[in-house]
């Protein structure tokens, strides 16, 4: 546990990539496999699921501390963090802990599940008594399910490339899918035999990147593949070994979850697998992402739900045909194989995502523009001769995306952030004018600098008008313009619609709250025929 | 607040002695804890202060500034009442206001700290009837390392970043927490450079006797070699592109009581934060509370709802006052300034 917290300690204390790099490469020379296994798991991200009641935690450290309920929910209210907020309030640690990491999670960490809260306390408090203020720290953010730390899976492999001078393409591949978290599969990972046998393993996905500007400096037409971006949920279909697997780009396995897709998907031949789209899909044409909304939050799913939310897996690329990786042929190549796989299945539940012609730049602009009305969110452009990459990268696949819809929107309510925006007013609601009134109609993070949010955040504390727990109700006067991907009607937002994606495009400074947009401006904006 | 100490737009006032306690706007007389800006306002027409914060005082009022002085514990008497500073280990002549009246003792503390440093006189535990506490840092939440450890690391980094040819920056409140960290640096790591800001505070602190190791103005350096092994403090306004770019091989570090929080550290994204204040932690103000057996307490600045509301449900009789300074604000640049 001590050079996993001290691991996390360096690479919070970075904001450097390359010291991060640095910082990861050094613990992998030392770490044992037993323990690297599964740093490497907490690093990309597979952090286990809450063991502990958030409640329960707080109460246990608020005992020990000798803190009352309210003073424990004042001080998390200013550090942002639960984890850290009782690692804070902890009577000051007297030590630290040796015991490696593998031996806290697997015979501490793990076996807290499902166990009695009376039982959970007395580990729990064993544990804070042994760690230091890192240890503890660490040790919170794992049994509330919250350990993040700032590295991106990408930046995990090359510090493993680096360390294990293994091809980066081959360790992200073996970090996919579902993985033991042993000493053998963390020397499996780093491997110098990069033939993998699991089946059910994915590819990495291949990401296209924002096309800002004119397309016409891509080049000719010709050059490029061009099909409609759709919105639903990246994913691979796996057909191995007489077997189906459904990834999604989560790297969560959701076969079980798309029943349809997996039945359609088991006429497939042996070594195949799609890269593609799960849509909601009724009548030829794609549903609201609403739909598909009611389908991710299931693990399994019952008939009413495939009746009215039925889905389709539209077929973007061959990565893998008759067990051969084919992702370094040209994409040309993959598409005719694609097409011959698709070609003979029968219904329609697998179907090849279309190429869109045009003989020009010009005549895709003005097709673009109908993208709204068919369901899609633009284009997306790959050059026919490109290979099938890892990750998100400039030059061969794009993404021409429409512009977002927006509204002028007024700041009403707002609540402090967490993690770097701690103790800030970083979370705000906004509303349109309803009458004389305003009406809330969605809430939005992110879209603003550093500067402005302290700006806003000066401007919340001195114009609170009420307060409702953590939320700040302020004196509606401050404009944002709301930029969201797409907007439908909904019964359970007061206002009566639900955006997707919404964000803050700009402050509009010049603007009054009178000159902010109504609730009529908001619903002419929903698409004809789009009543889910 | 009661019939000895009022408080008016103006700040705390002693009607009786016709003085106002660090007043936020100008008057005619100010007792001033200490120099820091929230604190002491231009403006006045006469101020009084502790003898050894006369200096930075001065420094930054201005020349023309007219200020008496009384010795920690003299005691001056205005109109039946006994007037008296008394050390608040804050900064350098930092001191706490205690007001005698027929008996009725008050204090105000200013800000205060408990924790050693060697850059000013530890702090004085009064007893009283009435105590007005600060509570900057008034949530169990900060809770000090001790500084000698946080010193100790401080030269580590410094070391360390020698070690790869770096030049190490510390920013830290130019008045008062840039001269504590001065006074602990081993100076046999390398030349320790200051900023504009820090280094005329150096001046009033080596004037009044304040054992600093040699430090040399930034701007005034010849010989850029030195950077490589140098430490430079500089105030926290300083961290802003165009004054970084002369330094451009750099580790950033920032000392203050925020840095105990890891997103105010986050948010500054410098490479370390040391947890280092110059005000008291949590258990600090609940000692010096305690030990001044005060009947009522009166807290300012920063968490006094939160502070108040502990004491009172502690069975003390506590209220709080609001200043316009701050109010919650949690700005990590600003620590000092309160």
């Amino acid at each position: 546990m001590k050079a996993f917290a001290d691991l996390y300690r360096r690479l919070d204390e970075t904001t450097s990539t390359n010291r991060k790099i640095e910082v990861m490469v050094a613990y992998f020379r030392t770490a044992p496999p037993e323990d690297a296994i599964w740093s490497i798991r907490f690093l990309i991200g597979r952090k286990p699921r809450q063991v502990v009641p958030t409640r329960k935690l707080m109460e246990w450290a608020a005992e020990l501390a000798g803190v009352s309920d309210w003073l424990f929910e004042a001080s998390y209210d200013v550090v942002g963090d639960l984890a850290e907020t009782i690692t804070l309030l902890l009577p000051k640690a007297s030590g630290s802990s040796d015991r490696p990491l593998h031996r806290w999670v697997e015979e501490h960490l793990l076996p807290l599940r499902g166990l009695d809260l009376e039982v959970q306390k007395k580990a729990v408090l064993a544990a804070w008594n042994r760690m230091d203020d890192v240890q503890r720290f660490v040790w919170n953010k794992l049994i509330t399910g919250g350990f993040r730390v700032g590295v991106s899976q990408r930046l995990v492999v090359r510090a493993l490339a680096q360390f294990s001078r293994i091809d980066a393409a081959a360790i992200s591949h073996r970090l996919m899918g579902d993985w033991p978290p042993t000493a053998d599969y963390c020397r499996q990972i780093i491997s110098p035999d990069t033939h993998d046998a699991d089946i059910s393993r994915p590819y990495p996905f291949y990401l296209c990147y924002p096309k800002e500007g004119d397309p016409e400096s891509l080049g000719p037409v010709k050059d490029w593949q061009i099909e409609w971006k759709w919105d639903g949920i990246r994913g691979q279909l796996i057909k191995r070994s007489g077997q189906v697997f459904i990834w999604s780009r989560g790297e969560e396995l959701v076969t079980d979850k798309y029943p349809e897709l997996k039945i359609a998907a088991a006429s497939l031949p042996d070594g195949t697998v799609i890269d593609g789209e799960i849509l909601p899909w009724r009548k030829g044409r794609p549903m609201p992402f609403s739909a598909l909304q009611r389908r991710i939050g299931r693990k399994t799913v019952g008939k009413k739900l495939l009746q009215e939310a039925p889905v389709a897996f539209l077929a973007y690329d061959l990565l893998e045909s008759d067990g051969r990786d084919i992702r370094q042929t040209a994409l040309a190549r993959r598409r005719a194989a694609l097409s011959r796989v698709i070609s003979p299945l029968p219904g329609n539940r697998i179907q090849i995502s279309p190429v869109v012609v045009a003989e020009t730049w010009k005549e895709f602009a003005a097709l673009q523009r109908e993208s709204r009305s068919r369901g899609v969110e633009g284009f997306v452009m790959k050059r026919v001769d490109s290979v099938y990459e890892v990750g998100r990268l400039r030059g061969s696949w794009w993404k021409w995306k429409i512009d977002p819809l927006s509204v002028d929107a007024v700041l009403i309510y707002a609540q402090r952030g967490h993690g770097r925006r701690a103790g800030l007013y970083t979370d705000y609601t906004f509303a349109v004018r309803q009458g004389d009134g305003l009406v809330p109609f969605a809430k939005a993070y992110s879209g603003l600098s550093d500067a402005e949010i302290r700006q806003v955040d000066r401007f919340i504390q001195r114009n609170t008008v009420e307060r409702f727990g953590p939320v700040r109700a302020v004196t509606p006067r401050l404009v944002f313009e709301i930029a969201f991907e797409g907007i439908q009607k909904s019964t359970r937002h007061k206002s009566g619609v639900a955006v997707r994606f919404p964000r803050i495009a700009r402050w509009r400074q010049d603007k009054t709250v009178e000159e902010a947009d109504t609730i009529e401006t908001l619903t002419a904006l929903m698409p004809l025929g789009s009543e889910h | 607040m009661n019939d000895i100490l009022q408080l008016n737009p103006k700040g705390l006032y002693c009607s009786e002695g016709d003085f106002y306690i660090d007043p936020w706007q100008p008057v005619n007389k100010a007792v001033i804890t200490h120099a820091h800006a929230d604190h002491a306002r231009w403006g006045c027409r006469s101020y009084l202060c502790a003898t050894d914060g006369k200096g930075v005082l001065q420094a930054r009022l201005g020349s023309d500034a007219s200020i008496e002085t009384l010795d920690y514990g003299e005691v001056k008497t205005v109109n039946g009442i006994a007037l008296s500073l008394h050390p608040a280990g804050h900064i350098l002549g930092s001191a706490q206001v205690r007001i005698e009246k027929d008996g009725q003792i008050l204090a105000v503390s200013g800000d205060y700290k408990r924790e050693p440093d060697p850059t000013c006189t530890p702090l004085e535990p009064l007893r009283c009837h009435v105590f007005v506490s600060e509570s900057t840092f008034g949530l169990p939440i900060f809770r000090w390392p001790d500084p000698a450890v946080v010193m100790a690391d401080i030269n580590a980094w410094w070391q360390s970043n020698r070690d790869q040819g770096r030049t190490s920056i510390l920013f830290a409140y130019a008045l008062g927490k840039a001269q504590r960290i001065i006074a602990g640096l081993d100076p046999t790591i390398g030349p320790i450079l200051t900023h504009g800001a820090v280094e005329k505070f150096n001046a009033c602190y080596r004037e009044a006797g304040s054992p600093l190791p040699p430090t040399q103005y930034v701007g005034a350096l010849d010989d850029k070699q030195i950077l490589k092994r140098s430490l430079i403090i500089a105030p926290p306004s300083a961290d802003n592109p165009s004054w970084l770019r002369r330094f451009p091989d750099r580790i950033r570090a920032f000392a203050s009581g925020w840095m105990r929080i890891r997103g105010n550290r986050r948010r500054r994204s410098v490479d370390r934060g040391f947890v280092l204040s110059d005000h008291s932690d949590w258990d600090g103000l609940v000692e010096t509370i305690t030990a001044t057996a005060a009947e009522k307490i009166v807290v300012t600045h920063g968490y006094a709802t939160e502070m108040s509301r502990w004491l009172n449900e502690g069975g003390r009789q506590a209220e709080v006052i609001p200043t316009v300074f701050r109010g919650e604000e949690n700005d990590a640049g600003s620590e000092s300034e309160s």
